[in-house]
């Protein structure tokens, strides 16, 4: 018989108001089994954990109820109480008598009879527990980044600063990711590649840093700590070890008409390529769909000319296993397509441009040098037209964009409208906004500055047509202030992009179970107190993955998920959760239906040795739980039909005596 | 499939193709066109008046008899399917306009604005559906770069209308890629064509339907389409010399009923 005690706690008044505590601690102490039964003011302050603590000693108790906030809120808080008294912390049970009582109810009587019919479950429960141990598991000491942009590379750089081995898994042949596509970075005009490569460099050189680019993760199982990954590591066709990054071979490529994707399409690269100078890693790739070489075996020019002897037509996709302690997510976002925006002309003018096409008609190394010209004619513009929360915002027109706000576009925007100014102080600059959004350190002052000092004309509308027309682009508008309508004939029109997840990310939290929201924007933890942490253990967030955000911002999160991995990878063991599935051998059928429901992989088979009722032996195939993998989830103890399989904590006894206590 | 059909006036006089095409169309996809007993003018332009109720009425009594019928009710003027649309939803989120109309009505049963009404095109598209059209067609228009013309009144108010992004609609271009043609996208193609301004300011109205037929015919359209009666007649009257045909017209071409409807 256990013998036990309940502790009903007042919450200042957020129980006490609705509850009547004192008679909720008086009905309890009928109940079977229950030895001691008081009520405290603030039950999880150190006085109320000591009174906890003195009842333990004082009335040899062997469980403990503790009717207060939700188990989430304070379970590990009085666990620990319960540890510090000499109890086995799973003798605790928390009735929830605040979130789904005292908060939801006006009347004291109703508030006070709920109260005490959840306090009868928790104890009912509490005679059945039983001590449990929880298991450990050991902590591979090694860390994958999925994505290389800046948040992927700032957060390798920090873990393997702290010592850890990391592996970065990059889609694209280099890392640097959206960061080294920008000319400038707000809010001060910094050249972005010049602060950007450095790192790259450092990334290359880092002794427990290893680089796998032009590749993708396949797969991922197991758990935290406990990560095991198959990395697919696509053929470039060159020797990555032996490629110096002369670029002989790009250079004497015969196919020289392949769209460029570093400059979004708006020059050309040949079908061997290294997508910048600055790439890293600096080495060739061939592009298979479009080398000559690979499609019909006519060719070989690079072959010939590489002196290195790095090319390789037979090269073949290599599968990579490795294992990991912790998973990070950087794999940040991209513009959405302007497809569905027809009314500003993007597929029907190449002087519609989106800004990301303008960072790279505004770079030294894009497709103009630097120059600002338009796409069309290669003329250099003198009206120039920006709009912004194209796509963003926009909640009436879900199906095309998006509802959230974007976040960067109007600091960018603002960057691009002054500097427009500043090199070509005879072009007249336009931008169209809803809103001007420009919270951050030193960001108002910058918009200020393109208003005032570079004069900006910012107007409060929006563009509602864009009409090609000769070599102009007329453009329809509207302005809000002065409530008028506005026709500026323009020669490039800007659109502000709405930004996305990136299309990987939702194949990837579906391998990691890592929850996502709506817009498949990874979910954090907790939005304010665990923002770089997933929900599933083991796997963090950096970057944009899990929501708009510029490059400080993005530097910030990718340092504070580091030091999360490395909290974790310092660790030897974690120490599981025992409340974990376990299968009745003798019930157990084999019938696999356990293994088919589990998420995680947790259940296997094997066929053992049973004394049979006449006296002979025989082999039955029996479901095993591996209790490091298994979650304590609960679905195979529904899904088993013999009912085998049972979750320890929360036993099917032990379910039905709360159900029983709650109807009695 | 059986529909109440709305004609309306002008599909009776001017735009007699409109209605004939449209008929032969829908025998064509397996659809029976039930014209409405008695239907009388949609009341024109309900913008202009909207609080009055007398002009209303022969909206509100088409709107009636389909749903005697238990049918949606169908139209093919951009105008007249404008007024419809907009008359029913009044009848629905109205409650003063709509015991108004009841009242005068003076009926044994009052109406609710239940009825589903849809424009001719959305009956392609949700009723019979682009892909079976595309099955049906015999004469593909291969090759044709048609501009598709939707004016004003097709999609807006967009709150009410429901048919399509104003901004940047893509129904008739649907229908033109499952006709066999290639649908050119310009700009100026949810424009205004000067509508009823062509009575009073012709000059206005031929600025407007002027700027339409050129942007359409600088990104290389071969002909425009529309389901209004007034802005073909605006387009043919102020535009460039780029033809102008009913969208119906071009549908029974390609399902190859053209002569059929012709001799009929």
């Amino acid at each position: 018989m256990q013998r036990i005690g309940v502790f009903v706690c007042w919450c200042g008044s957020n129980i006490a108001g609705t509850v009547d505590v004192h008679a909720v601690a008086e009905a309890l102490k009928n109940e079977p089994g229950v030895v001691f039964s008081t009520d405290y003011q603030y039950m999880c302050s150190q006085a109320g954990q000591d009174i906890i603590k003195n009842a333990v000693k004082e009335h040899n108790l062997t469980g403990i109820v503790v009717c207060s906030c939700s188990p989430r809120m304070h379970e590990a808080t009085f666990r620990k109480t319960a540890a510090a008294a000499g109890l086995n912390p799973y003798m605790v049970e928390i009735a929830n008598i605040r979130e789904q009582c005292s908060w939801v109810h006006k009347n004291m009587q109703t508030g006070t009879e709920k109260a005490i019919i959840l306090g009868k479950a928790a104890v009912a429960k509490v005679n059945l527990n039983t001590p449990l141990t929880p298991g450990e598991s050991p902590v591979t000491k090694r860390a994958l980044v999925i994505g290389g942009g800046i948040a992927g590379i700032q957060t390798a750089l920090d873990i393997a600063d702290a010592g850890f081995p990391v592996d970065i898994v990059e889609a694209k042949p280099t890392i640097g990711g959206k960061m080294a596509q920008l000319d400038k970075t707000f809010p001060t005009l910094d050249c972005a590649a010049c602060i950007l490569t450095p790192k790259m460099v450092d990334v290359a050189q880092n002794e427990n840093i290893r680089i796998f680019s032009y590749s993708e993760v396949q797969e991922i199982k197991g758990f935290v700590g406990n990560f095991d990954v198959t990395i697919k590591k696509k053929a470039r066709f060159v020797k990555e070890e032996i490629c110096t990054g002369c670029g002989a071979c790009v250079e004497k490529c015969p196919m020289k008409k392949i769209p460029n994707e570093f400059n979004l399409g708006m020059d050309n690269r040949r079908a061997i390529y290294i997508p910048f100078a600055q790439a890293v890693p600096k080495v060739a790739t061939i592009d298979p769909n479009a080398c000559n070489m690979l499609k019909n075996g006519k060719c070989g020019v690079c072959s010939k000319v590489c002196t290195a002897g790095a090319i390789d037509y037979t090269q073949k996709d290599e599968i990579i296993s490795e294992k990991y302690g912790a998973v990070v997510v950087a794999t940040g976002f991209n513009p959405i397509s302007m497809d569905k925006f027809d009314e500003f002309a993007y597929n029907q003018s190449k002087d519609v441009i989106t800004s990301l096409e303008f960072e790279r008609l505004t770079n030294a190394a894009g497709p103009t040098a630097g120059k600002l010209l338009r796409p069309s004619d290669l003329e250099h513009p003198h009206t120039i037209v920006f709009v912004q929360c194209v796509g963003s915002r926009c909640a009436a027109c879900a199906e095309k964009g998006k509802e959230y706000c974007s976040k960067i576009c109007c600091m960018y925007t603002a960057k691009h409208a002054m500097l427009v100014r500043d090199k070509y102080p005879d072009t007249e600059v336009y931008v169209f906004y809803i809103d001007v959004r420009t919270p951050g350190k030193n960001f108002d002052e910058f918009y200020r500055r393109a208003v005032e000092e570079y004069g900006v004309k910012y107007i409060k509308g929006m563009v509602g047509k864009v009409t090609p027309e000769g070599n102009k682009l007329k453009v329809q508008a509207s302005d809000l202030i002065a409530n008028k309508q506005l026709h500026i004939d323009a020669d490039l029109v800007v659109l502000a992009a709405a930004i996305e997840p990136d299309k990987s990310a939702r194949s990837l939290a579906t391998m990691l179970t890592a929850s996502m929201d709506t817009n498949d924007f990874f979910t954090e933890a907790h939005p304010k107190l665990r923002p770089v942490e997933s929900p599933t253990a083991g796997v963090f967030l950096s970057g944009a993955c899990q929501g708009p955000k510029d490059i400080p911002e993005t530097v910030s999160q990718a340092s504070a998920a580091a030091s999360k991995v490395i909290g974790l990878l310092c660790k030897d063991k974690l120490t599981g959760n025992p409340c974990i599935a376990s299968a009745n051998e003798l019930m157990c059928n084999g019938c696999s239906t356990c293994a088919n429901v589990c998420p995680y992989g947790a259940i296997t088979y094997e066929d053992k040795e049973f004394m049979m009722p006449d006296r002979t032996k025989a082999l039955r195939r029996v479901a095993q739980v591996n209790p490091a993998v298994c979650q304590g989830c609960g679905a195979c103890t529904v899904a088993c039909m013999s009912g085998a399989m049972d979750l320890r904590g929360f036993m099917g006894s032990q379910i039905i005596a709360e159900v029983d206590a709650i109807c009695k | 499939m059986k529909v109440s059909y709305f004609p309306g006036c002008t599909l009776k006089t001017k735009a007699k193709d409109l209605d004939m095409y449209a008929h032969k169309c829908a025998e064509a996809l397996g659809v029976s066109l039930e014209e409405i007993d008695n239907w009388q003018c949609c009341g024109g332009v309900f913008n202009t008046a909207r609080n009055e109720v007398a002009n209303k009425l022969s909206s509100v009594r088409a709107l009636k008899f389909a749903k005697s019928k238990e049918q949606p009710l169908v139209s093919v003027c951009s105008a007249c399917h404008n007024v419809l649309k907009q008359t029913n939803h009044a009848m629905q989120t109205d409650s003063a306009f709509a015991s108004k109309v009841n009242l005068y009505m003076a009926e044994e049963t009052n109406y609710d604005g239940s009825t589903e009404v849809y424009h001719y095109l959305e009956m392609l598209r949700d009723l019979v559906g682009f892909d079976a059209i595309k099955e049906k067609v015999v004469n593909p228009l291969k090759g044709k770069r048609i501009a598709a013309y939707y004016g004003c009144l097709l999609l807006r108010p967009n709150s009410v209308m429901q048919m399509d992004d104003p901004e940047n609609p893509q129904i008739f271009e649907d229908l033109i890629r499952a006709l066999g043609a290639e649908p050119v996208i310009y700009a100026m193609r949810n424009e205004c064509c000067g509508g009823y301004v062509t009575m009073e300011n012709p000059e206005f109205a031929s600025k407007k339907s002027k700027a339409i037929t050129d942007n359409a015919s600088s990104f290389g359209a071969d002909m425009i389409v529309t389901a209004c009666p007034l802005c073909k007649y605006n387009l043919e009257k102020n535009g460039n010399s780029i033809p102008v045909v009913y969208f119906t017209e071009l549908l029974a071409e390609a399902l190859g009923v053209k002569e059929d409807a012709q001799n009929a």
